[in-house]
This record gives structure tokens, sequence and C-alpha cells, in this order.
């Protein structure tokens, strides 16, 4: 008796009951492609939150004003230590804290300070063409280094520019489109809120992050759009670039002892700033989308499960029923390793053809986008869900098998 | 003389336990010689079928001996009880058993498979036993096609195929109609003239009449024991059709 004849009788019995059998497999396919798929579905959205976050630069510090109760709808996820107090003097960021932050001496650890200035609604329009600007920033040159943005036509704005406030501009492709169509736009002149403002390069796509488009952004130097737009009053935020991925909590360190000192920050009152760490927000949403991932699997994992019960039921109840059959077998000779290997087989070929189509099914799916999330396979997943549906049947039709496999003939021949 | 093919000694079997206990066979002695025919008489529940599930190891005696050829199977482990049920003793069920949804040649060469025969070899044998019984036009047939005597037919093909020192056959005509229990008779008087050792459970003196010795249960004990032909020679039915 061998293998191949052991095949072929579990084939033959997985045949006898075709229904049955597509069933059971049905079960096994969704569990297995369940795992898969969610699993890549939340390592997909990690991983693309991550590059999201990446894109900022990984060593940079946002500095923002913070006022006390946190109302305006400011408050974010670093405004910790808003206590609802009174505060004697609550002092905007001013470009002297920026100045300030830039002494080599205070704060070595600290690259570039790229002091900021935001117009909120700015409409830019060149000829007939018009479009509200999502972001107008005004900063310095530092800027496009310390947020990871690159010009992909034209050039940046330079130190001249600034000290000189020329009015210049660096366009988002979004607002390049919307403004020129198919034109290049280098060289010519916008017109923003009634000030014209000549286009000297483009930047790169960086492609939109869920709701806010990275892209619908202008970039021109800090006075000249204090200048014409914003006023010389206070600074938006300042962003500070450490020297390395390393320093940041140096630098963050530097930037709070200099920033508490000009803003008379003393032991337990409240900053009237706070300090946006890309490296430490990343931390947190690594280890957010890590529990969202392993939450996922969990959910998905359950479904294999009750897919492996299926496969348990199915070898239980196959075997009652052909319990007889088995008493037959045995009486004309078959020996105990022939049944159990019968229904082991039954059983695992069952889990396996269930598995593997399982796999390939997430495969074809991980193909598609998910909810506007591309998912990414990981294969300890593939691995996994393919082990645990296999181990199942064959620990779970093992039972039943081994327990028809011991009767004697006559007390199987009996068995009604 | 050789040593007998079966040798039963104090054979005890007990269903049952406290006061539900049942004693189906109380001692029973018995030795059947190599190319014997016996018919087992007695009346319903006087113990026959479970003589002959003892008999074809398909169960164990509460105590007792009994050995095939000498070999006391008391001693065999499962695999080699397992074996023996397989080369050396065909059973022939009243109720057939054969497996549903297996062709008639499947169910036959399934015995072979069991013992390891190759593909081929178990084709022609199937095919040889298949004929023997009368049933080459219905190789590809499954039990719910066939009629009960065609049925009992692919079964007594079945328990031959593996060429059995011993056949066994459990009122293997008691669901059949006139004709084809003739049917099932002449192939066991053909195969006991060829040598074959049968040993046959029957209700009918008709069936009886064919053996060469006809053993009577009581109650789980032998009664009578009567030889009604010489072991060597042919079953009675063939020796009086060739005067
Ligand atoms: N599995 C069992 N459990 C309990 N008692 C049983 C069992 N099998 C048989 N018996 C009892 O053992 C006795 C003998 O049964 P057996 O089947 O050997 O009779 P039999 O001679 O074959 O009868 P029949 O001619 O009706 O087939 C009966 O009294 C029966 O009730
Ligand atoms: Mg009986």
């Amino acid at each position: 008796m061998n293998r191949l004849e052991i095949l072929r009788f579990a084939l033959r019995g997985l045949l006898a009951n075709k229904m049955r059998s597509a069933l059971t497999t049905l079960g096994i396919l969704i569990g297995v492609a369940a795992v898969i798929l969610l699993v890549a579905v939340g390592e997909g959205s990690s991983q693309s939150i991550q590059k999201n976050i990446q894109r900022l630069g990984a060593n940079t510090l946002t500095i923002s004003p913070s006022f006390t109760g946190g109302g305006g709808g400011r408050g974010g996820p670093a405004g910790g230590g808003q206590n609802t107090g009174p505060r004697t003097q609550a002092r905007q960021l001013t470009l002297a804290d920026a100045e300030a932050l830039a002494d080599k001496a205070a704060a070595p650890s600290v690259a570039s300070v790229s002091p900021v200035v935001t117009a909120g609604s700015a409409t830019a329009t060149y000829e007939a063409a018009s479009h509200g600007i999502g972001q107008l920033v005004g900063t310095y040159p530092s800027y496009f280094e310390a947020m990871n943005r690159q010009v992909a036509r034209g050039t940046y704005f330079f130190n001249d520019d600034v000290l000189a406030a020329r009015k210049v501009m660096v366009l988002g492709t979004t607002v390049a489109e919307e403004l020129f169509g198919d034109l290049d736009p280098v060289g010519r002149q916008v017109s923003v809120s009634g000030v014209p403002f000549t286009v000297v390069g483009v930047l790169k796509e960086s492609g939109s992050t869920g709701m806010q488009d990275a892209d619908d952004v202008a970039l021109a130097p800090l006075p000249a759009v204090q200048q014409s737009l914003t006023g010389f009053g206070s600074l938006g935020s300042i962003v500070v670039r450490a020297t390395g991925a390393s320093a940041t909590a140096t630098a963050q360190a530097e930037v709070t002892a200099i920033l508490n000192q000009r803003h008379g920050v003393t032991g337990t009152a409240a900053a009237d700033y706070r300090i946006l760490n890309q490296a430490t927000l990343q931390e947190t949403v690594s280890a957010a989308t890590g529990t969202f991932t392993v939450l996922l699997g969990a959910v998905a994992a359950i479904s294999l499960l009750v897919g492996g019960i299926g496969i348990t039921n199915i070898m239980l109840v196959t075997v009652t029923e052909r319990t007889r059959e088995i008493g037959i077998r045995k009486a004309i000779g078959a020996p105990r390793g022939a049944i159990l290997g019968q229904f082991l087989m039954e059983a695992t070929l069952l889990s396996l053809v269930g598995g593997l189509s399982g796999v390939l099914v997430a495969f074809a799916g991980t193909r598609f986008t998910i909810a506007g999330i591309e998912p990414v396979l990981v294969p300890s997943s593939v691995v996994l869900a393919l082990g645990v549906s296999v181990g199942i049947g064959l620990f779970f039709g093992s039972y039943p098998a081994n327990r028809a496999a011991k009767l004697r003939p006559i007390q199987a021949l009996r068995h009604e | 003389m050789s040593a007998p093919v079966l040798r039963v000694r104090e054979l005890v079997k007990e269903y049952g336990e406290g006061d539900a206990r049942v004693r189906a066979l109380r001692g029973v002695d018995l030795d059947v010689d190599q190319g014997d025919y016996v018919a087992v008489m007695g009346a319903s529940g006087s113990g026959k079928s479970t003589l002959m599930n003892i008999l074809g190891c398909l169960d164990v005696p509460t105590s007792g001996s009994y050995q095939i050829d000498g070999a006391d199977v008391g001693l065999l482990d499962e695999h080699q009880l397992a074996l023996l049920r397989n080369r050396r003793v065909g059973f022939v069920f009243q109720s057939f058993n054969l497996i549903p949804r297996m062709s008639a040649l499947a169910n036959v060469e399934l015995p072979l498979v069991y013992g390891g025969v190759g593909q081929a070899e178990r084709r022609s044998r199937a095919l040889a036993a298949l004929e023997q019984v009368g049933l080459s036009d219905r190789l590809h047939h499954e039990p719910n096609q066939l009629s009960g005597g065609q049925q009992q037919r692919v079964a007594v093909a079945r328990a031959l195929v593996t060429a059995p020192a011993l056949l066994l056959a459990d009122e293997p005509t008691g669901n059949l109609d006139t004709a084809s229990t003739r049917d099932v008779l002449d192939i066991l008087d053909r195969l006991s003239a060829a040598g074959r050792t049968i040993v046959v459970i029957t209700h009918e003196d008709d069936v009886a009449a064919h053996a060469k010795r006809v053993i009577r249960l009581v109650d789980g004990a032998i009664v009578e024991d009567r030889r009604q032909a010489p072991v060597d020679g042919p079953p009675p039915r063939l020796a009086e059709a060739a005067r």
C-alpha cells in the first residue's frame, strides 16, 4: 500500500461529497485570504503614513505659538501642557526668536532655522486663470532642505532674494498646473492678491497625503510675503533642522532653553509655544499603526480559526458517517496506517487546497487599492496563515481518524 | 495428517456487563481440516455469527484459544491481524458490505490494494474473480446499481480474489431468491471441489445439504456434528451430479 494509493482513496473520499468538500475549502480559503489581505492592508497603510512623515524630513522641529486654553482650533497632538490658568504674558514667535535660535554657540545642534509666515487665502491669477493657493509660505531658503522639498524646474530662491525682499516665487505642481496648464511657468509673472510675483521655479511633485494636497503650495522670500500680504507681525512658525537624526532630542532641548529664557517661561508655568518633533511623531504613529495591523490580524485570525473548526467538524462527520466503511476496509485487511493515512490525507488536502487558493486570492487582492491604501504583502503572514490552516487540518483531522482506525472491525461494522 | 486449518478450544464470548450480560458462546471446541466444507446451523440467537466473527478475526473471544494453521491468533498484534484478514481469510457478509460509490471492479480490487499487489496484476486477478462469479458484464456498476444476488456475488469475488485458504460466509444466501441462491451455492461447490476450506452459516437445510459436514449450535454450544461426505472428496451435490 503506497502513498499514491492513499492519495487516490483520499481524493475519491473527497469527491464522493463534492458540495461538503467545496464548502469546507471555501471556509479555509476565506480565513487564509482574510489574514493575508488584512495584514497587507495594515502594513500598506502604516508604510504610507511612515513615508508621508519621512517626506517632511526626519530631523526637523516645528515650533508654533500656543495659546492658553488651546482654543481657535489650534490644539494639536504635541500641544501638551495647555493649562487653563491665566498666564501673565503670552508672546508670539518673532523673527528675533528665530535669530536667537540660529546662534551657534547657544544651540550647536541646530543646523538651520527657517522662520515661516503663511498667508491664508491668497488668490493667484495669471492672465484669465486664477487659483486659491492652499498655502502661501514666506520663509528662508533653508526651508527647502528642512522640509525636503526639491525644485523640478527653474531654481530655488536665495538669501539675496530674502535680503532684497524680491517678489519671486516657487510654485507647487498643483498651483502651476491650475494657473499655467501646459505652459512653462518659470520666468512668468503671477499676481497674488494684486501683488506681482515672478515665478522662478516649480517644486517636485510630492503627492497628496490624504486630506491635504502637499503640492497646492507656493513659497516666497519671507520679507516679500510680509510686505505685501501678512504684514510684519509675528511668525506663523519656525522650522528648525537639527544637525542629524540623532541630534533632534538635543536640538529640542536647546531650543526649549532659548525660548523659555526669551519668553520668560519659568518652573511650572506653561510654555507659550510648542515644539513638534518629527522623530517622536514618527515613533508614535508607527506604534499606533502597528497596533492597528495587529488588530486587523487578530480579526482575520478569528476567521481562520472558524475555518479550522469547520474542518474539524467535517472530519468528525465524515469519519462517523463512514465508520461502517472503515469496518469493511478493516475486515478485508486494511492496516491501521492505511485508514489513518486516508483520513489524514483528506484533511490535509482540504486545508492545503483551501489554504493555497486563499493565498492566490490574497495575492490577487493585494494588486488592488483597498480603501485608498495600497496593500503590502507580509511574507510571514502568508507562511503563518498556510501553516495554521494545514496544522489545524492535520491536528483535528487526526483525532477522529485515529479513533476510527483503532476500532475492532466488528465494532465499526455494527456502527449505525 | 497435517494440522487443521482452524482449531478452536473452549471458546467463550460474553457480551455486556452485569444483569445485561449475554453468554453468546459457552465453550466451543472445533477443528476444521484442510479442504472441508462445513455448514453451521442453529436457531436465531444461538451464536452462529458470533462464532463466525471470531473465526474471521473481526472480533476477539472473551476466553479460549483460536489457531489458524497452527498459529495462535490471540498472540498476534494489530498489524499481523490485518495481514491475516487480508491474505488467509475471505469473509462474505450476510449484508454484502460492499463499499458504496465504488464500482464492482474497484470493490473486488480493494483487498489486493491493501495487500500491496501491483496495479496490472490487481486488475487481472479482479477480472478473473468476477468472471468466476459470472459478473464480467457488470464491472463498472456501483453496488446500488446491482441486484442483491449480484451484490452477493461481487462480495464472494472480493473474498476470493486474494486466494485465501479459508472462506467464511455468514448466511451468504439469506437475502437472496432461489435463482441467486443456486448461483452462489454453485460457486461454493466449485470452490470446495478445487480444495478450498469453507465454513458457511445457514438457516436452510437445502444449503446445508451442499456441505460435507453440518454443525448445529444451540445456545452457544455445539450439539451435533454430522459428516455428509469425506473431507478429501468432492462436495455431496457435485458427487451426485457426477454419478
Ligand atoms: N454486540 C452485541 N452486544 C450484545 N449482545 C449481542 C451482540 N451481538 C450478539 N449478541 C447476542 O449474542 C447472541 C448470539 O448472537 P448471534 O448474532 O451470534 O446470533 P446468530 O446465531 O447469528 O443469530 P441469527 O441467526 O439471527 O443471525 C444473541 O443472544 C445476541 O443477542
Ligand atoms: Mg447471524
